[in-house]
């Protein structure tokens, strides 16, 4: 009686029970493939803003067309502004592939949304550094869901004609008695809830956060109260980075956490913008590409995969987007700056370990305290209440 | 060509024979399309908005649950911050329809009953013009006169609202004011000439005549296009977005919620359904909808 209503829910609600309809396979039901076929001509895929650049930005960042050229697919690229945006649209079933973050990447392998990966159909997966393998994030059960595409941390952006002296903490975004008043940006989503408690673990030692990602009921409490003060001197939450980009160079906003390639875009506009990666640490994000387990395009998606992580355009990317390179034989290939690896301790794995990565935050806390952490659900309506 | 027409057996023929004596089965005929096109697509879409809503998503947010049951309208009710932020949406709406009525009551005065035919034309068409232009492209013109600083108006005048809820009523002010000025000129149009002069010839002045005699006529022409600004208004989340600053509407609400918990997002939608339905009944009291 019940499955058969829901199947008449489904059927009445097309348009907007997709997702609801979709959630109940389960996952683990797909393998994935020994050998591949002939290239299927086309292929769709969600990518961060800078992930997959065809020259349509500026005509100097362009590894898309060579890749079009060489596989005889044509990319038609989806940007995903937030992690969640990226989940909705893979749940449509419309695209083959996504670069997930670590808080999208485990909610599409649990939801059956992405099929294992056969890495050794991607050759260059073999150089990818040994600390981006078999991670929560992209491995479940043994088996690979993805081939790591690079990673980084975010960072906080200031304006430098503006703000002095230049910030070193991420005190300066979360003061209420900001002399920036107004100028202040945060990221729009409710992961950011993370970059919260993440000062709070180290500005307020007595909270005893560990992880951002596991908070307790006390613990994020304390984040959203912060949160809330900040909303005081918020002039504007940014998710298209563009719109970042614009408030940064018009000078309507002076500081506040940013993506490198927001601040590499704005400084090739001449806006007087710097980063720096403040003494608390950083939130981050590791991506990984991934398989969508209903992928139209199966095989040029794995040509996409072993493209994009071989090392001359892992060297673009990572160059353009300002981030870590997967695989580390891009360093060499970085032309435009030597240092850049150097800068980004893209083969420092105690490095990589501090960055707090975006993750799913679960009742059953992730850094294993318990089950008594408040799940990714509370996060969302938080979110709006936050902003009020 | 004529042994065709006449032919008994053309199958055309046959439909229209048996179509002439049967007025049911034409009327049937004529409207099965539409009728299918508003059920399904319309009401088919309504019903999904609303069934989405009765599910929920589960603790983690991976997945959405198949148990149904209202707990999002519960929370809907019980938590202030929807109440504030719906509160507000109205707000901008009612704002947003009273700045648009002001403003196009003497612009279509002025087209109508002094402009010269020929300036009537160039005067409709510059109203209709923007309306061609991509909302998404007016709103980030808006975005790019209102920055504060760095903005048009900042440079030029020296200060400007900046990005935030004032900045919300002007552009959707802005927005919609065509919506309301095409029908009001077109109730103006509609208004003979003799009847203001009659009103001057009996001795009333300017405001005498335009409160008892053209709003009174105009009346369902200016409720015409309050449907339309209100509405649209209510369910913008574009401009918010671009010109908000942190400001949230129902509109950004459900969009936000779109990605991350699709069955609130779907409970709130109701809510601006809702208030249209009460506005819709509230203006059938008036009996301005027969008048139309």
């Amino acid at each position: 009686m019940r499955t058969r209503r829901i199947a008449t829910g489904c059927g009445l609600a097309v348009a907007l029970l997709l997702s609801a309809c979709g959630s109940s396979s389960g996952g683990g039901g797909a393998s994935a493939p020994t050998a591949l076929g002939k290239a299927e001509g086309s292929l769709k895929i969600i990518a961060w803003a800078g992930y997959a650049e065809d020259g349509s930005t500026d005509p100097a960042y362009n590894w898309v067309s060579n890749f079009e050229k060489d596989s005889g697919c044509q990319v038609d690229v989806k940007i995903g502004n937030t992690s969640d945006e990226m989940y909705q649209l893979m749940q449509t079933g419309e695209y083959d592939g996504v670069s997930a973050s670590g808080d999208a990447s485990v909610r599409l392998i649990d939801a059956g949304l992405v099929a294992p990966v056969n890495t050794s159909l991607v050759p260059h997966y073999a150089d990818i550094s040994a600390f981006l393998k078999d991670q929560a994030y992209n491995t479940s059960g043994g088996k690979n869901y993805g081939i790591p595409h690079g990673w980084g941390a975010n960072y906080l952006m200031y304006n430098t004609d503006v703000v002095s002296p230049a910030p070193d903490s991420w005190g300066v975004v979360f003061d209420k008695a900001s002399p920036y008043k107004g100028k202040v940006t945060a990221y729009d989503a409710p992961i950011y809830i993370a970059d919260a408690a993440l000062y709070l673990k180290t500005a307020k030692p007595e909270l005893g956060i560990t992880d951002p990602y596991s908070l307790t009921q006390a613990q994020f409490d304390a984040a959203v109260a912060l949160l809330k003060d900040q909303r005081t001197v918020v002039g504007e939450y940014w998710s298209n980075y563009a719109v970042s980009q614009s408030a940064f160079e018009q000078g309507s906003i002076v500081l506040g956490t940013t993506w490198q390639v927001i601040a590499n875009l704005a400084q090739a506009n001449d806006a007087k913008v710097a980063t720096v990666l403040p003494k608390e640490g950083a939130t981050g994000w590791s991506d990984t590409w991934m398989v969508s387990s209903k992928a139209k395009h199966p095989n040029c998606m794995y040509m996409w995969m072993d493209y994009i992580t071989s090392p001359e355009v892992q060297a673009q990317v990572a160059y353009y987007f300002g981030e870590a390179p997967a695989n580390p034989n891009a360093c060499a290939l970085i032309a435009d700056d030597p240092t850049h690896c150097d800068v980004f301790k893209a083969t420092d794995a105690d490095f990589y370990k501090g960055i707090s990565f975006w993750a799913t935050p679960r009742k059953k806390c992730l850094n294993g305290s318990g089950d008594n952490c408040v799940p990714f659900s509370e996060w969302i309506k938080a979110w709006t209440a936050i902003k009020g | 060509m004529t042994t065709a027409i006449d032919s008994p057996h053309r199958p055309a023929r046959r439909v229209s024979r048996f179509l002439d004596a049967r007025p049911r089965w034409r009327l049937a005929g004529l409207l099965t399309g539409p009728a299918l096109w508003l059920v399904v697509l319309y009401f088919g879409s309504l019903m999904a908005l609303f069934l989405t809503s009765l599910y929920r998503l589960n603790d983690d947010a991976t997945r959405i649950t198949e148990q149904m049951g209202t707990s999002n309208y519960h929370e809907l009710l019980t938590t202030s911050v929807y109440r504030d932020i719906v509160v507000r949406t109205i707000g901008v709406a009612v704002l947003v329809t009273v700045i648009d009525i002001v403003l196009a009551l003497p612009i279509a005065f002025f087209i109508a009953k002094i402009a010269r035919p020929r300036l009537r034309t160039v005067l409709i068409t510059a109203v209709l013009v923007p309306l061609w232009g991509s909302y998404l492209v007016k709103a980030f013109a808006w975005r790019a006169i209102l920055g504060s600083p760095g903005g048009v108006l900042d440079k030029t005048f020296g200060s400007s609202p900046g990005y935030g809820l004032p900045a919300v009523v002007i552009v959707l002010a802005y927005l919609w004011l065509p919506y309301m000025i095409v029908p009001i000129y077109a109730g103006l149009d509609r208004l003979p000439d003799s009847l203001l002069e009659a009103s001057n010839d009996l001795g009333a002045g300017f405001w005498l005549t335009f409160r008892t005699v053209v709003i009174p006529i105009l009346f369902p022409a200016i409720v015409a296009g309050s449907v339309f600004t209100f509405s649209l208004s209510m369910g913008d989340y574009i401009a918010v977005a671009l010109v908000g600053g942190p400001t949230q509407m129902i509109g950004s609400v459900v969009y936000a919620n779109f990605a991350s918990n699709l069955p609130f997002a779907a409970a709130f939608a109701t809510v601006p359904v809702l208030v249209m339905v009460f506005y819709l009944l509230g203006i059938r009291r008036t009996g301005a909808l027969e008048n139309l």
